[in-house]
């Protein structure tokens, strides 16, 4: 198959479209405006809609009706836009729709800046609207995993009836690289939509909604979402370790940064130091066993991310105390350097227990 | 050297001037040229209000192997097309690295001595081949003839992909690579 | 001996069998009904799709026996825009209250009419926030005493009510722009009549239409139900005048 070179923010809208997404609604804003620009033009091609709307609070809201009609749909934006979503995001995940959100995260907080950060990690791990639930969130370290992940979002959001993530920076939007488009085969059946709205013919009339003014009916249903997050745990962590078999310190880190971490260890490995890397692919759910099995071995953890210490926290509950754990992190649209990582692996390496 | 001992390639280089110098454009064409030949490549832009009208900055990894990084620190090459980028990216390029400078632009003299400098006037080359927007032909030509990434034939392959529907553009651009192709080798 | 009787009136095939949550004399029941037959009348209750966002307004998929979503609070502009885009051949039409239309949802509910989305809005406006207890809201006229305007509206303090209809006859992707009420049954005949041409606008796709409904809250404005139609009529009206302001045939 022919590789196509062309930017994250791109990528993940021609795979949108590859997996069958025909609606998009969003509102520009950098680091992501390419993805809109791209569904404006392709959309209308293959028949879909693109709709730029007023707001991002708007535009989430489409979704949730779009979703409701059983379109496949997304909209994507960058972090304050996204928490202007969050709202929306609630009752996406209140009244179970399925639908992919792709936030190209900047630093903030506030409007912040437009280079790239992972500080919305919190925010689209645990939970960023009110209420009991949780978005399933993919974090790609490249643009090829960009592709591949934001095909299977879809298929997942489907899948658990629930708003899906696509989690990436700045840089991941704006970087090109060659990617191919392969249909993932992997896939089981999706149940049939039998909840959609499409008027109440031959059936009784279908409604949805994220409110139950009766606390034992919200508790049923809350239970319900939560059984699904369960299901989502135990079925749906991805996580990628390079190079830990020998590993006397690990690297935990997501995304750009996992990949700049890379670097960092291809030339500590030259100098004789023994490091690998733990690379979340799915920040929810989080891959606490890894860390749980790593650290039987290793006792030394860097974490390393685009924030003051978010992702941390998930390594601490994995760690849970079996192994030290540092923490190095650039903010505010600062990327860490190989350099600097590698630094701080050397410091920490030489540190005593 | 022997056979199959032949260091895997691994090339950076970041290209700095003022927004609408094409610069982001030369990145790409690189880029993507060494895609065709079955390169790991990675390309990332300096973006946002700084682009427009202010200066522009990419870099570009190719490699043999699989790319971590995209972000360069310090890279093995640097194409300056102008005098703040000049200031801004020096300090940055490795020691025995190559700076290609614009002459025509540039009025300042680079500063560190354990560097390899290529001075071209490329606005003045552009200028005589017929069309002042080339002189980032003109510097990516110098660029490919002396570092060893991907060859004339390919570059001018993906030259003609990229112009599939500016082909009114094509020639001048060719010639403009070829000037700085022929000016660069010494 | 058996006499076969011609029946002249019933519950309309779209409004269910049940009790409603409404305050007695409110006008929300009235508008439920003028909905459900007009949906009768036209056909096209198996093509239907409403959506009711918070406040009074959210309970109304337990009346209308059509599919519908619940929104969130202004956002029922929105979501239709998303439904009625993936399924154009839907009926979509939006019930909210004047803290949801003309307050939080202002964004939604001016950008739906400029885009011309062919949707329905049935906005009723009754000048208080009734379901969180009588708070002023973005109607309450002038003096209007409220629980968050103990002493009454002063406009020095909170400025203007605003008037809905008017805005949004400025936009040129609204077809059907009317204000109507239900406070007596002339009025409600009315108001059934305007609420069928704005089906009908949408349905023959000349854009967005929307139905201002001027409606009675005797509990939140401590009146009777007779003394709440008077209101209607006294107090609301020479503010928010009743007409057709934008009609298709117009242009």
């Amino acid at each position: 198959m022919e590789k196509r070179f062309m930017t994250g923010n791109e990528a993940i809208a021609e795979a949108a479209i590859q997996a069958g997404c025909k609606h998009f609604f969003g509102y520009p804003i950098t680091p992501q405006s390419e993805i809109p620009e791209y569904m404006s033009k392709r959309l209308p091609e293959i028949g879909g809609v693109y709709l730029q709307a007023e707001s991002e609070v708007a535009a989430i809201n489409m979704l949730f009706g779009a979703a409701g009609a059983g379109g496949r749909v997304m909209t994507s934006s960058s972090s304050p836009g996204i928490s202007l979503m969050q709202e929306g995001i609630s009752y996406l995940a209140g009244a179970e729709l399925p639908c992919v959100i792709v936030n190209i995260m900047r630093g903030g907080p506030g409007l912040g800046g437009i280079q790239p950060s992972q500080s919305d990690y919190f925010q689209a791990t645990k939970g960023g609207g009110h209420g009991d639930y949780h978005l399933l969130v993919l974090a790609p370290h490249t643009v090829q995993e960009a592709v591949s992940l934001t095909m299977e979002a879809f298929y997942l959001a489907d899948k658990y009836r629930n708003p899906v993530m696509v989690l990436g920076d700045g840089y991941l939007g704006q970087m090109m690289e060659p990617v191919k488009f392969e249909k993932a085969t992997t896939h089981g059946e999706l149940p049939t939509k039998e909840w959609i709205l499409t008027g109440a013919k031959d059936r009784p009339p279908r409604v949805i909604k994220s409110l139950y003014l009766d606390p034992e009916a919200l508790e049923k249903h809350n239970l319900r979402i939560n059984r699904k997050i369960h299901e989502m745990i135990k079925s749906e962590v991805r996580v990628e370790t390079y190079l830990v078999e020998d590993a006397e310190i690990v690297i935990a880190a997501f995304g750009t940064v996992a990949r700049i971490a890379k670097t960092a260890i291809k030339a500590l490995r030259e100098k004789g130091v023994k490091v690998g890397l733990v690379r979340p692919i799915t920040v929810f759910p989080f891959p606490y066993k890894t860390f749980e099995e790593i650290t039987e071995r290793v006792g030394k953890v860097l974490v390393v991310e685009m924030n003051l210490g978010q992702m941390l926290e998930d390594v601490r509950l994995g760690v849970c105390g079996k192994a030290e754990i540092r923490f190095y992190g650039r903010t505010g649209g600062m990327v860490p350097t190989y350099d600097e990582i590698a630094i701080e692996v050397e410091k920490f390496a030489r540190e005593r227990r | 050297m022997e056979v199959g001992t032949k260091e895997p390639l691994y090339e950076t280089v970041i290209m700095a001037g003022f927004g609408g110098q094409g610069l982001m454009f030369i990145g790409k064409l690189l880029a993507y040229s060494a895609m065709k030949t079955g390169k790991h490549v990675t390309w990332i832009p300096s973006y946002g209000p700084e682009m427009r009208g202010g200066t522009a900055n990419c870099t570009i990894v190719i490699s043999d192997e699989e790319i971590g990084s995209p972000v360069i620190t310090s890279p093995k090459a640097l194409i300056i097309m102008n005098n703040p980028s000049l200031e801004a990216f020096e300090p940055r390029l490795q020691s025995q690295g190559r700076l290609f400078l614009n002459s025509s632009l540039i009025t300042r003299q680079p500063t560190r001595s354990d560097i390899e400098v290529i001075t071209i006037p490329a606005n003045d080359i552009a200028v005589e081949v017929g069309e002042k927007r080339t002189a980032n032909m003109v510097m990516l030509g110098a660029y490919i003839s002396s570092v060893n990434v991907v060859s004339k034939q390919n570059l001018l392959e993906g030259l003609k992909e990229f112009f599939a529907k500016k082909t009114q553009f094509l020639q001048v651009n060719t010639t403009a690579f070829e000037r700085g192709f022929t000016h660069s080798k010494h | 001996m058996q006499i076969e009787l011609e029946k002249i009136f019933e519950r309309p095939r779209t409004l269910r069998p049940v009790t409603t949550h409404y305050c007695p004399g409110c006008g929300h029941g009235i508008v439920a009904r003028l909905l459900a037959e007009t949906i009768d009348e036209l056909g096209i209750r198996e093509r239907t799709v409403g959506i009711a966002p918070v406040g009074c307004s959210v309970l109304l998929y337990n009346y209308l026996d059509v599919d519908m979503y619940e929104a969130a609070h202004g956002r029922a502009p929105a979501v239709a825009t998303g439904c009625k885009r993936v399924n154009p051949k839907l009926v979509v039409f939006s019930y909210q209250g004047d803290g949801d239309f003309a307050s939080i949802g202002t964004a939604e509910a001016v950008h739906v009419a400029a885009r011309g989305e062919k949707i329905t809005t049935i906005f009723i406006n009754n000048a208080v926030y009734g379901m969180t207890g009588g708070q002023m809201a973005p109607t309450t006229l002038e003096g209007q005493k409220t629980t968050t305007s103990p002493l009454g509206r002063n406009l020095d303090q909170t400025g203007y009510p605003i008037r809905m209809a008017e805005l949004l006859t400025t936009l040129d992707g609204a077809a059907y722009i009317a204000r109507v009420s239900v406070n007596n049954p002339k009025s409600i005949i009315q108001a059934k009549k305007a609420i069928r041409k704005a089906f009908e606008t949408q349905i023959r796709g000349l854009g967005y239409s929307m139905v201002e409904i001027l409606s009675q809250c005797p509990t939140a404005w401590h009146l009777s139900p007779i003394e709440a139609t008077k209101w209607v009529e006294e107090k609301m009206k020479p503010y928010y005048p009743l007409g057709e302001f934008k009609t298709p045939e117009e242009g």
